[in-house]
């Protein structure tokens, strides 16, 4: 995970991540946004595996076609020939309440083996060593999305064992009961880090290490693993970004490197 | 603004300064600093920068909020210090998801009780804020929702595009909570770029988002937004969102850029003096003009 490695490989972490992240959203229509890296992510899965992605933002644009990186969730270039502009009571009530988004994207300070997100607080609530941003409106999209992707760099203070605060739901850990939750949403489907990709355990619902990234080891993932990580039998390695991806992040999507490099 | 935030905003207030990035009506905000008032709820969905610096400036005694950062770039350091070391004095907090924010404001503005949602579930949420409570549906017991109470701001602050001198006001681009938040303010304070002829307004009914039945001042203030952004006039200056997290993170520092940028200016005519006009010149966008549509005329 060194410059060297970085170097030797000929492409980042950072871009390792997007690429596998892109690759999930084969086929994917109606995809709920963030900003920065799921940005990246979401308009190379546009030009690559889903071509008829339309992106989602919950400032209320539906079907957004960004002319420059957004710096937000609420950049002008998001309203400026988007498909539609809604109040965000529709957005959140008729798009993402009633179950129009496939797909969404969401991170945390903390995650925990079952998926559920921590973007409220370190510490006590009430005595907060850091206090975070609160959910935004990721606690009702965890719940609503039918699918969940995470991407977040992986390290042993945000992967925990016990999250300080569960600001988004994920899998209950007892699959009969999270079938009967009623719910669009069927929690998490993958994790993608800057050491691997995971899914999620059919019969547990835990959190499942399925591929390593090029250079990448289990002594890497355990140290930097709050819990003991559970292991597919068919581990495999990810695949590497491929040569056309790497220029359609490089030259069209992050010229600047702001976010990629 | 002097006279509008002067007879509508009284301290202890509940005031809503709307606006999902797009229109936040920072020079509103701005002008209640300079005015000193004390002891204000400060109810927003994203607080943003502009509730940083009215926090850092005093006013405040609570905030109401569901995303408590700077957009794209990070904390809100005045607002953290005050939470996290009670630095110079704790600051009480409510918090929601958005989602819940918005029904609040759907229901403080359509006369409801309560308003229900699907969410929340299996949360920590609902555990440090009672007022979001768990409810069997009275068609259908195996169906629970959440209720979130109303949200009746004593003064609404919106920001929009153009009005006419009665406050009917237009608004295009991210639409926000703008007029949620208008309906539910018992006193509402319309500020807009440009003051139009009411036939203007009329030629395009579809796009006002508020009508001035509900306003009871209209304030006519180009670039009262910055460094937000107002769709079609000015982009967001997003160096200056940068610059603030590093001015917030020193009290010092930040000090003396309210004395320098808000304290020693008398209006928002000397702030954007004080830019110059070269900077808001390059804040402004190309053209992207909508077609027109045909109302029909059916005399």
């Amino acid at each position: 995970m060194n410059a060297t490695a970085e170097r030797d490989l000929g492409y980042s972490r950072t871009e390792m991540m997007i690429a596998a992240s892109a690759r999930r959203l084969e086929g994917a229509k109606n995809c709920f946004v963030g900003v920065g890296l799921p940005n990246i992510v979401c308009n190379l899965a546009q030009r690559t595996v889903a071509r008829d992605l339309q992106l989602v933002y919950e400032s209320g644009v539906f079907g957004a076609r960004p002319e420059r990186l957004p710096l937000s969730i609420g950049d002008p270039t998001l309203a400026t020939g988007a498909t539609a502009i809604t109040s965000m009571f529709e957005l959140f009530a008729f798009y993402l309440q009633a179950g129009l988004i496939d797909v969404a994207f969401l991170g945390g300070a903390q995650i925990d083996r079952f998926g559920n997100l921590n973007t409220t607080v370190i510490g006590p609530y009430d005595t907060p060593k850091v206090r975070l941003p609160g959910s935004g409106g990721a606690c009702e999209i965890a719940i609503h999305a039918r699918h969940i992707l995470v991407i977040m760099r992986q390290a042993k203070r945000s992967f925990v064992d016990r999250l300080d605060f569960r600001t988004s739901p994920g899998h209950s850990g007892d699959p009969a009961s999270d079938a009967a939750r009623g719910w669009h949403g069927t929690g998490p489907t993958s994790v993608v880090t800057d050491l691997g990709t995971y899914g999620f355990d059919d019969s547990t619902g835990e959190m499942t290490l399925m591929t390593l990234h090029q250079g990448m080891t289990l002594d890497d993932v355990h140290a930097n693993m709050g819990w003991e990580p559970k292991v597919s039998p068919d581990l495999g390695q990810t695949l590497e970004p491929t040569t056309e991806e790497l220029r359609l992040i490089r030259e069209e999507l992050d010229p600047t490197g702001a976010h990629t490099r | 603004m002097r006279d509008a935030v002067a007879d509508l905003v009284r301290d202890g207030d509940t005031v809503a300064i709307e606006g999902f990035t797009h229109l936040i009506c920072f020079a509103a905000g701005h002008e209640i600093i300079r005015q000193r008032k004390r002891d204000l709820t400060l109810a927003r969905m994203t607080p943003d920068v502009i509730y940083d610096q009215m926090v850092a400036g005093g006013v405040a005694s609570k905030l109401i909020f569901s995303w408590l950062g700077n957009p794209g770039v990070g904390s809100l350091h005045a607002i953290r210090r005050r939470i996290e070391d009670h630095d110079p004095e704790p600051l009480e907090i409510e918090e929601y998801s958005h989602f819940g924010m918005v029904c609040r404001y759907v229901a403080g503005a359509s006369n409801l009780p309560f308003f229900p949602i699907r969410s929340y579930y299996e949360s920590d949420i609902p555990k440090v804020n009672p007022k979001i409570v768990p409810m069997t549906s009275p068609y259908d017991d195996a169906t629970e929702v959440y209720v979130v109470p109303p949200l009746r701001p004593d003064v609404s602050i919106v920001h929009a595009q153009r009005a006419d001198a009665s406050g009917d006001a237009q608004i295009w681009g991210l639409l926000g909570c703008q007029k949620e938040a208008a309906f539910a303010g018992a006193r509402v304070i319309v500020v807009c770029e440009e003051v139009v002829e009411e036939s203007v307004i009329r030629q395009d009914p579809n796009r006002t988002a508020i009508p001035g039945v509900v306003v009871d001042a209209v304030v006519e203030e180009p670039f009262a937004c910055h460094p937000s952004f107002a769709q079609g006039y000015y982009d967001r200056d997003n160096a200056f969102y940068l610059d603030w997290d590093r001015i917030a993170r020193d009290p010092e520092t930040l000090d003396t850029w309210l004395k320098e940028w808000v304290f020693d200016l008398g209006t928002h005519a000397d702030y954007r003096e004080k830019w110059g006009s070269a900077h808001w010149d390059a804040l402004r966008p190309g053209d992207a003009m909508s077609g027109e549509v045909d109302y029909g005329r059916y005399a």
